[in-house]
C-alpha cells in the first residue's frame, strides 16, 4: 500500500496546480455558489495566490533537499513566499491563522527559510497541534454535536483510498499551512522510502481534516472575512479528484452548510 | 539595422557525436561563448567541461566569399567532475564562464571556471620540434653514456602544426557558493571571481590566496534575501567594478575606497512601476547579466523581460529600456511553474556600443539599435537558414489574427533558449549558442 499511496499523493499534487480544472469544477456547481452567495466568493485571485504559495513551498522544499541548491533561485522563491505571506497578513487571510492558533511565532517561522528548508515532521506536527486544540475550544457548545454527526456521516462509508484523497480535498486553508507541510512530509517520506502511514493513521487524519472543515465553517458564520477566503480555497482542494467524486464532496458540503444554517 | 546573413554554414558539433539533428547529450550543451580581444579566436565552453576554440581563417584571394570563416583550432578538457568529500557533494564540470587575457606574445591565455575552480590555460602553437639531443634519443629515453662517442648540435625541424593547451594556474578553494562571473582587470595582473555572496580578487601569479572584496553573506543565513548575480571590471579604470543583484540593483564599487568594498560608490536602481506589480516583480527584475560598454561610459543589464542601458552618471533610472519578449508578461505564472523564469540570459554590446544583442526562447535572439531605436528578432536554426541566405526577421504574434510568417506565443518552444551570445570586438560577426549548436553569423557581404 505504501507505494500506491505515494504515487497517489504525487498525482494529487500535480493536479492540484491545474488551475483550469478548479474553475471548471467550481463553475459546475452553481447551487453551491448560490448557497454561499452571501459570502461574495471571488475565487480567482485568492485561489491563484494560494496555488502560487503551494507551488513555491514545494519548490523550496525540493531546493532544500539538495546539498547545494541554486542559491539565487531559492532566495527568489523564498522572497516570493514572504511577499505572499505579507499580503495575506494584510488582508487578514494569514492573520486568521495566527489569531486562531496560539502559536503565532510558529507560523511566522513557517515562512522563514529555516523551516522551509527542513522536511521535519515534528515541526509540522508541532504546528498542527495548537491549531486543533484552539479549534476544539471554539467548537465547544451547540455546534459540537453537529460536528460529530457530520464526521460520522462523512467518514464511515468510504474506502481508505478515497478517504485519503478526501483528506486532501477537504482540507481548508486554515490548516492548509500545516497540512501542506504535513503532506510534503508524506511525499518526502515516500521518496525516502520511509515507512508509510498505517490505515489507522489515515483515518485519524481524515477525522482531523473533517473536524477542521467544520470549525472553518463555524468560524465562517461568525466572521465573514475568514469565511470568504476559506470558501475560495475550498474548490482548489476538490479539483484534485474526478468530477463525480468532486460532486459528491460538494453535496456533502451542501449538507454541512444546511446543518449549519439550520443551527 | 545591420542585415545578418547566414554567411558561415557553421554548425558546431563537439567531437564524437553523430551529426544528426536533435541527437546530443547534456554534456554537449554550450554554456558560454567568448571572442578574444582581436576577434581572431572564439572560445566556447560546455556542460561537459570542454573548451573548444575556433580560429578565423585568413582571407584568401581565390575564395573571397569565404571571408574569415571560423574553424576548430583547439579542443581540450578544462574541468573534470569532482567530488567534495567534506560536503559529500558533486562538483559539476560545467564551464560557467570563459574570459580571454589580452595577447602579449605568441601564446593565448584564457580563464575558464566551473562552479568552484578557476583555471588559467595557455594555448600555444608548435610547428617545430628539436632533434638530435646528446643525452636522450628521439623518444626521450636516456641514452647509455658509454654509447655516446661524439657530441652534436641539436636542431629544430619543422613538423605539422600542433596546438597545445596547458593549464598554467589553478585557483581553487576560495568559493563556498557557485561562481557566476569572472572578469579580467584592465591592469592585466588581476582578475575577480564572483559567487552568489562574495567577490574575490586574484593576482594571476598567486593561486594560494585571494582578497575578498565584497561579502554580502548575512551572519544569519535565514536573513538572506539578496544574492550577487554577475560582476565585471570597468574596461579602463582598474579600481572600478560593478556587480548586480537578484533584487534588480547594480552597485559600482571603488577599490581605492577600502579593501573590503562593503559600501558602494554608486547604486543604480529603477523605482518600481506600481502598475506592473505582481508576485513575480522581484523575480523578473533579478539581473542575469551586467556588461560595461567598450567605452566604459554605460552599463547594460539584462533582467527576465528587458535589457536596460544605464549611464554611469545617472543612478535613479536607466537611460534606455528595451523589451526583449514582453509577450511573456502574461505567462509568468507558467514560466514560474516550469522554472523558465529563472533562466539566466546574457547580453552583449557590438564593437561600437551602438547595438545590443540578447537571447530569448524558441531559438530567437534580439538586436536593438540604440540610435535608430529599431529592433529585430532573428532565429538561429538549421532548418530556416541555408548557407549565405539572409536571416529573415521573425515576429511573435500577440493576440488577434496571426499572419502567415508569424508565430503565436503559445507555440514558442521554451526548451530552445538562447542564453549565450558573443559579438566580435570590431566587426559584425556574432556567435549564438543554441543548446548544443553554435551559429556564427556575419553581416551581408556585397
Amino acid at each position: 500500500m505504501g507505494e500506491e499511496e505515494g504515487l497517489h499523493q504525487t498525482q494529487l499534487l500535480d493536479t492540484m496546480f491545474v488551475r483550469g480544472l478548479k474553475r471548471k469544477c467550481f463553475d459546475g456547481e452553481e447551487d453551491i455558489e448560490g448557497t454561499l452567495a452571501g459570502f461574495k466568493v471571488i475565487p480567482s485571485y485568492n485561489l491563484q495566490r494560494q496555488s502560487l504559495l503551494d507551488m513555491s513551498l514545494v519548490k523550496l522544499q525540493l531546493c532544500h533537499m539538495l546539498v547545494e541548491p541554486n542559491l539565487c533561485r531559492s532566495v527568489l522563491i523564498a522572497n516570493t513566499v514572504r511577499q505572499i505571506q505579507e499580503e495575506m497578513t494584510q488582508d487578514g487571510t494569514w492573520q486568521m491563522i495566527n489569531t486562531q492558533s496560539a502559536g503565532q511565532t510558529s507560523l511566522d517561522r513557517l515562512v522563514s527559510t529555516d523551516i522551509l528548508c527542513r522536511s521535519s515532521k515534528e515541526q509540522a506536527e508541532g504546528k498542527l497541534v495548537p491549531v486543533y486544540s484552539t479549534f476544539t475550544k471554539d467548537c465547544e457548545g451547540t455546534q459540537s454535536q453537529d460536528n460529530s454527526e457530520i464526521m460520522s456521516t462523512v467518514t464511515s462509508p468510504q474506502v481508505p483510498r478515497n478517504l485519503q484523497s478526501n483528506m486532501w480535498e477537504m482540507e481548508n486553508p486554515q490548516e492548509n499551512r500545516g497540512n501542506f507541510q504535513k503532506s510534503l512530509d508524506q511525499i518526502f517520506e515516500t521518496l525516502e522510502n520511509k515507512s508509510p502511514n498505517t490505515v489507522e493513521d489515515l483515518f485519524s487524519e481524515v477525522d482531523n481534516s473533517y473536524y477542521d472543515l467544520d470549525t472553518v465553517l463555524t468560524g465562517m458564520m461568525s466572521n465573514t472575512k475568514m469565511g470568504h477566503c476559506d470558501l475560495e480555497t475550498f474548490p482548489s482542494q476538490t479539483s484534485a479528484n474526478s468530477n463525480s467524486n468532486c460532486k459528491s464532496d460538494l453535496n456533502e458540503l451542501d449538507h454541512i452548510v444546511e446543518i449549519l444554517v439550520e443551527s | 539595422m545591420k542585415c545578418f546573413s547566414r554567411y558561415l554554414p557553421y554548425i558546431f558539433r563537439p567531437p564524437n557525436t553523430i551529426l544528426s539533428c536533435s541527437c546530443h547529450t547534456e554534456a554537449d550543451i554550450i554554456s558560454t561563448v567568448e571572442f578574444n580581444h582581436t576577434g581572431e579566436l572564439l572560445a566556447t565552453g560546455d556542460k561537459g567541461g570542454r573548451v573548444v576554440i575556433f580560429q578565423r581563417e585568413q582571407e584568401s584571394k581565390n575564395q573571397p566569399h569565404r571571408r574569415g570563416e571560423y574553424n576548430v583550432y583547439s579542443t581540450f578538457q578544462s574541468h573534470e567532475p569532482e567530488f567534495d568529500y567534506l560536503k559529500s557533494l558533486e562538483i559539476e564540470e560545467k564551464i560557467n564562464k570563459i574570459r580571454w587575457l589580452p595577447q602579449q606574445n605568441a601564446a593565448y591565455f584564457l580563464l575558464s571556471t566551473n562552479d568552484k575552480t578557476v583555471k588559467l590555460w595557455k594555448v600555444s602553437e608548435r610547428d617545430k620540434r628539436p632533434e638530435g639531443y646528446n643525452l636522450k634519443d628521439e623518444d626521450g629515453r636516456l641514452r647509455d653514456p658509454s654509447m655516446i662517442t661524439m657530441l652534436r648540435v641539436p636542431v629544430l625541424r619543422p613538423m605539422d602544426l600542433m596546438v597545445e593547451a596547458t593549464p598554467r594556474r589553478v585557483f581553487a578553494n576560495a568559493h563556498t557558493y557557485h561562481i557566476n562571473s569572472i572578469s579580467v582587470n584592465s591592469d592585466y595582473e588581476t582578475y575577480m571571481s564572483a559567487d552568489d555572496l562574495r567577490i574575490n580578487l586574484w593576482n594571476f601569479e598567486i593561486t594560494n590566496q585571494s582578497f575578498n572584496i565584497v561579502d554580502i553573506k548575512p551572519a544569519n543565513m535565514e536573513e538572506l534575501t539578496e544574492v550577487i548575480t554577475a560582476a565585471e571590471f570597468h574596461p579602463h579604470h582598474c579600481n572600478t567594478f560593478v556587480y548586480s543583484s537578484s533584487k534588480g540593483t547594480i552597485r559600482l564599487c571603488d577599490m581605492r575606497a577600502s579593501a573590503l568594498c562593503d559600501r558602494h560608490s554608486k547604486f543604480f536602481e529603477e523605482p518600481e512601476d506600481p502598475s506592473n506589480r505582481s508576485f513575480f516583480s522581484e523575480i523578473i527584475s533579478s539581473i542575469s547579466d551586467v556588461k560595461f560598454s567598450h567605452s566604459g561610459r554605460y552599463i547594460m543589464t539584462r533582467d527576465y523581460l528587458t535589457v536596460k542601458v544605464w549611464d554611469l552618471n545617472m543612478e535613479n533610472r536607466p537611460i534606455e529600456t528595451y523589451q526583449v519578449h514582453d509577450y511573456l508578461r502574461s505567462k509568468l505564472c507558467s514560466l514560474y511553474e516550469n522554472d523558465c523564469i529563472f533562466d539566466k540570459f546574457e547580453c552583449v554590446w557590438n564593437g561600437s556600443d551602438s547595438v545590443i544583442m540578447t537571447g530569448s526562447y524558441n531559438n530567437f535572439f534580439r538586436m536593438f539599435d540604440r540610435n535608430t531605436k529599431r529592433d529585430v528578432t532573428l532565429e538561429a536554426s538549421r532548418e530556416n537558414s541555408k548557407p549565405r541566405a539572409i536571416l529573415k526577421p521573425r515576429k511573435v504574434c500577440v493576440g488577434g489574427k496571426r499572419r502567415k510568417d508569424e508565430i503565436s506565443v503559445d507555440s514558442l518552444d521554451f526548451s530552445k533558449k538562447i542564453l549565450h551570445t558573443a559579438w566580435h570586438p570590431s566587426e559584425n560577426i556574432i556567435a549564438v549558442a543554441a543548446t548544443n549548436n553554435l551559429y556564427i553569423f556575419q553581416d551581408k557581404v556585397n
